[in-house]
């Protein structure tokens, strides 16, 4: 704070605003009371002010009123006997003649987040939902939510529940829309508003009267809505045509996720849908606003994962603007490796080879890392570039081709030639770990064709005291012990040198075991040795790749329209990890099962949600699970007839995975009691499940299981149908024992 | 729905916090600008995650303008809402900057205490707001008749053919009465952002244009607007208008309450403006101009046999002889470990220095004429310069401003309020086209 200490600039307010002088004088009151919220915004606590503030506000100055409600509304929970007193005076400017001062009370008063508000405000609420003035009706409808959620485990008021679903058609458009909000909030345990065929009509109609952010948000609610027929499924969408080409990107986004969803069964409507989307979304992209443009980035690279083509033609609006922030810069990369075609690939090349010089290091390392991606395809024209960046001698650069290379390489053995040339070639010393990790990688498996290798190789053995990454150390032993394989005359002596030091000297454990590993190994024969280490030379599976393969519109229409896909890295990277944790059993008694302790990811329930029901979803940790499971309680409960735990836990894993239900954990077979945790994603639900066989599984005991099901939220066609999958994959995995 | 909103400074000082439903202490705040600067890069991530919570945030005049939410909301309905909520802070403050936010707290408490409520968006237009809000802007800038130091930057098109003052549009709306003489103003500008990539052989690789024209209202109450656009305008690829140079756009969206009746045939668009800015019309033209670059570039780089680097540019200014460009900045990428630079211009108020740390050449010329051209020599001290260094002479960028100028063509024929306003004194049309990035190959 400036210069006084908080508590003295509180008592030297406190003292002025009880100053009989500054009270008669209109404006220095004010400005004193403005000193009090300007502390407040700052962080400094003056609810020790309360008093004075509650007589402030005993005034005709509506700016002094405004002013002295957003006070208490800030302090009324930290002094609720106090704020009691200011209740008087709003309730009666609530009956005040003029509709502002009324519609400003009211909300207020609802405002004060403190237990025992909702005697007062009951009543002020339903005289305001019938006022004649719209203004102070959209306050209260609202204020009937802020009332549930001040008290959200009393009984949901029928009387209040009717009284908003009747005013769902008043005249004034925001009623409406907050009447929609109000209820989702009231009956968010019951599964939100409801949208019935007589009220999507009706939202449907005044659609055009409502503004922007209202008919957005509309639009949102509508998509819960399932059209009966065909005919109403086509009326709805052509009725909602033209808001597809709003130029309110917020209207548009949402009326196209609109389509998307009621069309999920008509492939051709939602790629039509797409296709006039186009020309709005592209606008986005070059909207004057960056976060806009970065939103509308973030959303075509969604629509391209079903069609890549659509943007195609447009490629030269993905070129990156010279003052552009690395963050959209990033994204135009990533869309444009996505959209190259025969035609254009020339200038997208071009275009990228200038983003590889910028001063930005990791800005040129993704330029660099986008061409080698378009390498796949391309390699002959990539390799180009990638080999005349070399010649730059930037250690930055350097790394970032060594690892485009490695890639390359393994997915595409026909560019080996050339990138063995170009290594060879290269002088420059690497620093980082990445690009020594891939320049190693790749002696160690292309050596015969560098003939240079063994030097190489050579002065990063003499330079191993000096290396700090165990990574790189283990990438060497590899390296060294393959191109030992191949060329044993020059490396044997070196490879000596690099075992004795890796075994004597070294203080890292996991190197030292690879080392003595390589050891024991080379000590079996060369044959064996080569059998171990010399694998396929690149993914055998993999051709010349000719872009990824295109998904299916509804694989992410749910996810359109969301924050998901614009923080879509930060929950995927913690996600990937997660799976490899879960990926590994944990074994036996149940406080094991759900210790592990990993930071949960960001679960969005309403990802990757599909017509059929069930969907992987975002990996859930164990934490969470277990945090989920200990608030929920058990929705549906059957046995299932089952023989025992499968012969191996990873059939049923395996199984369970194919109908998209992931395991989280199960105990070792033969334990008794066993248990197996299990869930999966629905319908923006989150299933949870266990199975439990307490039973000996005698022989072929026609032993039963146990399985309980917990839902959140709660949807009942999708536990049922949950339950049915479930209960098919285990009686298959029943039948394939016997 | 948003669960608080809040404005901090680059710093990290609370200017405006506002919480809407009660979810989130104020200790969000700090959560999210920990997270915030804890990024590297020129501006972290619109959307930031923390405890189930998301940070949505916009960056303009030097401030972070964040919402923040419980729930997975549009990101394009809070980005919209925020920049609405910077746009209507400039409208009512004069000007967006951390001195306006914080001369004028309570009146943006006021916007926003009227606009959301419960986290729910309720209005945003400036026609309902004004009923409601009721604090007077304190603008940080007094109104000056005799600030008149850019004249240059507007065009004044109008019957009256009259100058205004650059600060002219950038006061409050609701300004004291009788304070100052041109409250009943009126400006109608066309904005155009070029970005365009120019090949090494002088071949345009790729020009779009986003352009917009926008309304500024001072008037309390504006009746009906109606502005002709070129009655030539042809939208679309394949539709032409006219003989000879056609206007052309490829797409363009208007304002909701814009009437169309007229556009078809006489291409003029009927509006009501309410008090402040909004864009009746936003246009975009892509690979297509009428007229070439304004700008040519004719470089000649070479090594002479130390370790120099000489570079000869040669810009050209293709604009028509009246107009110019201003402000204009040209990057030239150059090698790293670039040590020196000893450079000979043209006239001396154009400068050029080396910045090592962006290992770029920056030359700045203010006022560049058009159909003149400019030149300048750059001699680089690189030790160990190579032939591979000269690889990272990369694109070269510029960034200018071109006033009374459209690359589109598009003009403004007339504009009308109909009835005529009593007491109405001043309308003003303005021309400006910006750079949005202007990227030529060496």
């Amino acid at each position: 704070m400036p210069y006084l200490s908080s508590e003295e600039t509180v008592k030297e307010l406190k003292r002025a605003l009880s100053n009989p002088n500054i009270q008669s004088d209109r404006l220095r009151y004010r400005n004193y009371i403005l000193r009090v919220i300007r502390s407040m915004t700052q962080g400094l606590d003056v609810s020790a002010l309360f008093m004075d503030m509650v007589k402030a506000s005993a005034t005709v100055d509506i700016v002094q009123k405004k002013l002295v409600y957003l006070y208490m509304c800030t302090y009324a929970s930290l002094k609720p006997d106090l704020a009691l007193l200011a209740i008087n005076t709003l309730r009666k400017d609530c009956a005040d003649p003029n509709p502002m001062v009324r519609g400003l009370a009211l909300r207020n008063m609802c405002n004060f987040r403190m237990p025992g508000m909702t005697e007062y405000i009951h009543q002020p609420i339903l005289m305001g939902l019938k006022d004649k003035a719209s203004y102070v009706r959209r306050v209260a409808v609202l204020g009937c939510a802020k009332m549930h959620s001040l008290q959200p485990t009393a009984e949901i008021d029928a009387a209040i529940v009717n009284e908003l679903y009747g005013l769902l058609r008043d005249p004034d458009p925001v009623v409406m829309v907050n009447c929609l909000r109000a209820l989702e909030e009231i009956l968010r345990h019951e599964g939100g508003v409801v949208i019935n065929k007589p009220i999507a009509h009706h939202l449907l109609n005044r659609l055009k009267e409502l503004d922007s952010w209202a008919q957005s948000e509309v639009l949102t609610f509508l998509l819960r809505y399932k059209p009966r027929s065909e005919d109403e499924l086509f009326d709805i969408l052509s009725l909602l045509d033209a808001l597809l080409h709003s130029s309110h990107a917020p209207v548009m986004a949402a009326t196209l996720r609109l389509f998307l969803q009621l069309a999920a069964a008509h492939p051709a409507v939602q790629v039509d849908a797409l296709e006039q989307a186009r020309g709005p979304l592209l606008a986005t992209c070059g909207s004057q606003s960056r976060e806009m443009r970065f939103a509308g980035l973030c959303h075509v690279q969604q629509v391209l994962r079903s069609q890549p083509a659509q943007f195609g033609v447009h490629f030269k609006r993905f070129f990156c603007g010279y003052s552009e922030p690395a963050y959209i810069k990033f994204r135009k990369m990533e869309i444009l490796v996505e959209l190259v075609n025969d035609e254009n690939v020339g200038l997208v090349l071009e275009e990228l080879k200038g983003y590889c010089t910028d001063v930005s290091p990791d800005l040129a390392q993704a330029a660099i890392a986008a061409i080698g991606r378009i390498g796949r395809t391309y390699s002959e024209k990539c390799l180009d570039i990638l080999t005349g960046l070399l010649g730059l001698k930037q250690e930055h650069i350097t790394s970032a081709v060594m690892q485009s290379f490695r890639d390359l390489v393994w997915l595409c053995p026909q560019s080996t030639a050339a990138v063995c040339q170009a290594v060879e070639a290269c002088e420059e010393s690497l620093q980082d770990t990445e690009g020594k990790q891939a320049l190693l990688w790749l002696l160690g498996m292309h050596g015969d064709q560098i003939s240079s290798a063994p030097y190489m190789l050579e002065s990063h053995i003499d330079g191993l005291k000096t290396e700090m990454s165990s990574v790189v150390k283990l990438e060497l032993l590899t390296a060294t012990v393959r191109l030992f394989l191949q060329r044993p005359a020059e490396m044997q002596d070196m490879l000596g040198r690099l075992l004795h030091y890796c075994i004597e000297e070294e203080n890292d454990m996991n190197v030292r075991d690879r080392a003595l590993f390589c050891y024991r190994l080379l000590g079996c024969g060369v044959e064996e040795t080569r059998r171990v280490f010399q694998g396929p030379k690149s993914d055998p599976c993999m051709g010349v790749l000719t872009g990824r393969p295109q998904e299916p519109v509804n694989n992410w229409a749910s996810w359109f329209n969301t924050l998901g896909p614009l923080c879509g890295d930060d929950v995927a990277l913690p996600a990937s990890c997660d799976t490899a944790a879960s990926a590994q059993p944990a074994q036996s008694s149940q406080g094991d099962v759900l210790a592990g302790a990993v930071e949960e990811p960001l679960s969005i329930p309403e990802m990757g949600h599909q017509p059929l029901g069930l969907s992987l979803g975002p990996p859930l940790s164990h934490e969470a699970f277990e945090r989920h499971w200990l608030e929920l309680d058990v929705t549906h409960r059957e046995p299932i007839s089952f023989q025992g735990p499968p012969s191996s836990p990873e059939t049923l894993q395996a199984a369970l995975q194919l109908v998209k239900i992931q395991t989280l954990a199960f105990s070792r077979e033969n334990v008794t009691p066993w248990k197996a945790y299990l869930y999966s994603h629905g319908s923006g639900t989150l299933i949870l499940a266990e199975l439990l066989q307490d039973g000996p599984a005698e022989g072929d005991g026609s032993g039963s299981l146990a399985v309980s099901l917990k839902q959140v939220p709660k949807n009942d066609t999708v536990i049922q149908e949950f339950a049915s999958v479930l209960r098919t994959v285990l009686q298959t995995l029943t039948e394939d024992v016997s | 729905m948003i669960s608080q909103v809040f404005i901090l400074t680059s710093k990290g000082d609370h200017l405006i916090y506002k919480d809407f439903r009660g979810e989130a202490g104020v200790d969000a705040i700090s959560a999210f600008y920990e997270s915030v600067t804890a990024l590297s890069g020129d501006q972290p991530p619109v959307v930031m995650a923390h405890k189930g919570m998301h940070f949505i945030h916009v960056r303009q005049g030097g401030l972070y303008w964040v919402a923040s939410t419980k729930t997975n909301a549009s990101p394009f309905t809070i980005i919209e809402f925020l920049n609405r909520l910077t746009a209507l802070t400039k409208d009512y403050c004069g000007t967006l900057s951390e001195k306006s936010v914080r001369a004028n707290f309570a009146l943006i408490y006021e916007l926003l205490d009227e606009m959301v409520d419960y986290g729910y968006i309720q209005t945003t237009s400036t026609d309902i707001l004004k009923n409601f809000i009721q604090t007077e802007a304190e603008s940080s800038k007094p109104f000056s008749l005799f600030d008149l130091s850019n004249v240059g930057l507007f065009g004044a098109e109008t019957q009256q053919s009259k100058v205004a003052p650059s600060t002219a549009a950038t006061r409050p709306i609701m300004s004291n009465r009788g304070e100052q003489g041109g409250k009943n103003e009126i400006f109608v500008d066309v904005i155009e952002r070029l970005a365009m990539v120019i090949g090494s052989n002088g071949i345009v690789m790729k020009a779009d244009i986003e352009g917009e024209i926008r309304v500024k209202c001072y008037l309390p109450n504006c009746s009906e607007m109606r502005i002709g656009l070129n009655e030539e305008l042809s939208i679309g690829k394949s539709q032409l208008r006219g003989y000879g140079s056609a206007v052309r756009v490829d797409e363009c969206s208007f304002h909701q309450a814009v009437k169309l009746d007229e556009f078809d045939s006489y291409r003029i668009i009927k509006v009501c403006p309410s008090q402040g800015e909004q864009t009746v019309m936003q246009y975009q033209v892509c690979d297509d101009l009428p007229c070439g670059p304004p700008f040519r570039l004719f470089p000649s780089i070479e090594r002479d046999s130390g370790n120099r680097l000489l570079m000869y540019l040669k810009l050209r200014c293709d604009l028509p002889p009246k107009s110019a460009a201003i402000n204009v900045s040209i990057t030239v990428p150059v090698p790293k470990g670039s040590v020196s630079l000893s450079q000979e211009l043209s006239s001396p108020d154009q400068r050029a220095e080396l910045q090592p740390k962006n290992k770029a050449v920056l030359w700045e010329i203010p006022r560049f004429p058009g159909g003149s051209q400019l030149s300048a020599l750059f001699k680089l001290e690189v030790p160990g310069l190579s032939s591979a260094s000269l690889l990272e002479v990369g694109p070269v960028g510029m960034c200018f401003e071109l006033p009374k100028h459209t690359c589109t063509g598009l003009q403004i024929r007339f504009f009308r309020l109909t009835p005529t306003q009593p007491g109405l004194s001043q309308r003003w049309v303005r021309y400006v086209t910006h750079s949005d990035s202007y990227t030529i190959r060496v």
